[in-house]
């Protein structure tokens, strides 16, 4: 192979990792208030099964829906449903919740019971306990994890990659994880191989975390730990998979085309803890950090918890707040207010201040395109993002679906490296929003 | 802690320091070794070209932004002083004054400006300013001065093409030689095309191929390469013409294509032409089908191997 344990394009962002990768996960204190959105993966909204006046147990679940492509949620404190009403989420739009008070008991209810170990249980029902537990991918991209385990028939899969490369900047809580909680990753892997019929299984590191890849090949032995070039977006499915198996995703197509199943490194312990306690997904790890945040931390949190707490957990900025990200730079979204709530997909929380914000945009307004071609060579999917934006902005769909637009994996690597700065993929995204909507 | 105006935006959140503003610096900067050995071998009057040609070449660029009434960048400013600089450099040191500023003009007001400006025209500035000098005054664009003298003589490849005096390499390679004002050292530009390959400036493909190009298309017709890539402007052009970004392909398979274009087209006119240098017209030929490149060698598609990759 002529490129070692990488991909073709790609791109060099700071790391900015320093702030949070030395700390363990703490749990985070246990919120006076939650406000759960019932709407967080992939997916159909689902129906509240509280009203206001119940009193909810840890680990009741609150909320479903009948739909197939869908998890349901569940509440991860215990005391009294004060209101299910829109609330604003990170993406902006007002969305069903249900708020809830804790009573600070923390009882839990008694639909939580311990499944049987991984000898004794039948794949049904560890798909089965996987969507009763609401698990959904956890590397940002929220597709819920029962159906990803549940392949069609006719797909062959042989190989498992989980998926802890972490390609994000700032976010360290996959990192965090495989050193922390090394057992329920273990177990996880276990119960995916079983599912999937699987004897192969890889993970895939990059090697800016020569910690994780020490201690994870002394720990796992079954498991084929891979250290990956460290470059962005090596944690993109499809370039962890042709980086680890040289298989290419068809174009339209899902990991499953190429006989691969990837679930991130959060995903996998997720899945064992909910199968070890029968607790169902009520928490995640998120990385709260930033350069002015006094006390960066990752923090295990209940679903729920509104980013203010966090932050003000995190002892508060030297400065103003001026940008929160939910997720890395590269991918995330700059979030419209602090009252909004973790939601499952929320790996980090990167706050900049007023100060960082004016050094970043200091001299930087759009310029025309002076077709350098930065942004073709850094294309992790050999688009011309260049060309593609252009005809977004005239509104070409059509020709923007020829130019492949739809392949695009939304890496925002040719917005980071254009001279011009343009906002490219932002175009891009536009256009496959249309694309799905008006090109048959 | 409380109603803090947070700001929303589209991802990435970060950017790459390099910017278009400073890649046309540091093409700016790679010439200035050229610059200081053309100087010393042409004198004084060589100073004096380069300087009226960027100067008139801003003043054009000015005015032009103006009367369109465009907010005017400082990557406007670069570009316009680079076509200034590669302007004079393609020209020879005889050039009179009034003749510099109406080559900036073809360059600046026709070339770049008459196409919808920076990024959108199709023909590098420079070099159809060049072009039209040669075209229209053919006798006072070919006095070439010898170095360190102030009399005339012809170019290397005049020699070549017309009387068949091969000259030295290595005078070629240090730029002791006749030419326009900043072609003629290949050292001063190799060092130059180094720095920008090393800032990520100029694709590598362009020149990689042109000079490949070259290699093969002498060894075939048995005339010296090494001749033919030291002498002309053939290192001026494939390092800092044709790799101009705004008329060179986007597309990196469209880059290979572009360079080995340009090379082939130089060779036919060098050999068998009616002119004894080819490179001008030939990247400017290819300048014209860099839109077809773009359209027709997009590059392999990600996924599109998918019968072979099933295999194990
Ligand atoms: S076009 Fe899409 S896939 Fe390519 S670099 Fe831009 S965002 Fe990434
Ligand atoms: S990186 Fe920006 S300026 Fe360069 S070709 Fe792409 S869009 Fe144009």
């Amino acid at each position: 192979m002529l490129f070692k344990n990488t991909f073709v394009g790609g791109i060099h962002p700071p790391e900015e990792k320093e702030f949070t990768e030395k700390l363990g996960i703490e749990e985070a204190t246990l919120p006076k208030q939650v406000v759960i959105p019932l709407h967080q993966c992939t997916g159909f909204p689902y129906r509240s099964l509280v009203a206001k006046g119940d009193l909810v147990k840890v680990g009741q679940k609150i909320g479903d829906s009948d739909s197939a492509i869908s998890a349901p949620v569940h509440t991860g404190i215990s005391g009294k449903v004060v209101a299910v009403e829109p609330r604003l989420t990170f993406m902006g739009r007002m969305v069903e919740s249900v708020v809830i008070d804790s009573d600070g008991k923390q009882d839990v209810s008694d639909s939580v019971k311990p499944h049987p170990v991984i000898e004794k249980i039948s794949i049904q029902e560890i798909v089965e306990a996987v969507k009763n537990a609401g698990i959904v991918g956890l590397g940002g991209a929220v597709f819920p994890t029962h159906i990803k385990l549940s392949p069609p028939k006719e797909k062959r899969i042989d190989n498992l990659i989980v998926n802890g490369a972490e390609c994000e900047p700032y976010l360290t809580c996959d990192y965090r994880l495989m050193l922390d909680d090394i057992f329920n990753l273990a177990y996880g892997i276990d119960i995916a191989r079983k599912v999937l019929g699987v004897s192969k299984a890889y993970i895939g590191i990059e090697d800016n975390k020569p910690v994780a890849i020490d201690y994870l090949r002394k720990k796992l032995n079954r498991v084929e730990v891979r250290a990956l070039k460290t470059k962005y977006p090596q944690g993109g499915e499809k370039q962890l998979i042709k980086t680890i198996l040289n298989r290419e995703v068809p174009s339209g197509g899902l990991p499953m085309d190429v006989g691969v199943m990837v679930l991130n490194v959060a995903t996998c312990a997720q899945i064992a803890k909910t199968l070890k306690t029968g607790m169902p997904m009520i928490d995640r790890v998120v990385t709260v950090t930033g350069k002015y945040l006094r006390n960066p931390a990752n923090l295990r949190v209940k679903i729920g918890t509104l980013y203010r707490d966090l932050i003000e957990e995190c002892g508060g900025v030297d400065g103003t707040i001026r940008k929160v990200l939910c997720g890395g730079p590269m991918m995330g979204v700059a979030v419209p207010s602090l009252d909004i709530p973790v939601h499952k997909g929320t790996s980090g929380i990167v706050v900049f201040t007023q100060k960082e914000i004016d050094e970043m945009e200091r001299d930087r307004y759009e310029e025309v395109c002076v077709r350098c071609g930065r942004c073709t060579e850094v294309c992790p999917v050999y688009l011309n993002p260049s060309l593609l934006a252009d005809y977004a902005e005239k509104g070409d769909w059509e020709m923007c679906k020829k130019l492949n637009a739809m392949d695009c994996i939304e890496c925002g690597a040719c917005s980071f490296v254009c001279g011009s700065r343009r906002d490219i993929v932002q175009l891009i995204k536009l256009a496959k929003d249309n694309i799905r909507k008006h090109v048959k | 802690m409380s109603n803090e105006k947070l700001l929303v935006g589209p991802a990435p959140h970060f950017r790459a320091k390099e910017d278009s503003e400073g890649m046309m610096r540091d093409v700016i900067i790679a010439l200035l070794p050229a610059l200081f050995l053309s100087i010393y071998f042409f004198g004084i009057l060589a100073a004096i070209v380069v300087i009226v040609a960027v100067v008139s070449s801003l003043v054009f660029e000015y005015i032009m932004l103006r009367a369109r009434k465009k907010t005017a960048t400082k990557t406007d400013y670069y570009s316009a002083a680079l076509t200034g600089l590669l302007l004079a450099f393609c020209i020879t040191s005889a050039t009179p004054f009034w003749a510099v500023i109406v080559g900036s003009a073809v360059a600046i007001v026709i070339a770049k400006h008459f196409f919808g400006g920076l990024g959108f025209n199709i023909f590098n500035p420079a070099l159809v300013g060049r072009a039209f000098l040669l075209a229209s005054y053919p006798v006072m664009m070919t006095t070439w001065f010898k170095p360190m003298d102030a009399i005339t003589g012809p170019t290397p490849l005049n020699l070549i093409k017309e009387q068949g005096i091969s000259t030295a390499l290595s005078p070629l390679f240090f730029g002791n030689v006749g030419g326009s004002i900043g072609e003629t050292s290949a050292l001063a530009l190799i060092i130059g095309g180094l720095y920008l390959l090393y800032r990520k400036a100029i694709d590598f493909r362009i020149p990689v191929s042109y000079f490949g190009t070259v290699i093969i298309f002498s060894h075939i017709f048995g005339v010296d390469p090494l001749f033919h890539l030291l002498a002309g402007g053939l290192m001026l052009g494939a390092i800092y013409m044709a790799t101009d970004p705004v008329t060179s392909p986007v597309s990196r398979p469209g880059g290979w294509f572009f360079g080995a274009g340009c090379g082939l087209i130089t060779m036919v006119i060098r050999l068998w032409g009616g002119y004894p240098e080819g490179v001008c017209y030939s990247i400017l030929l290819m300048n014209a089908v860099v839109p077809l490149l773009d359209r027709y060698l997009p590059g392999t598609r990600f996924g599109a191997k998918r019968r072979l990759s099933l295999k194990k």
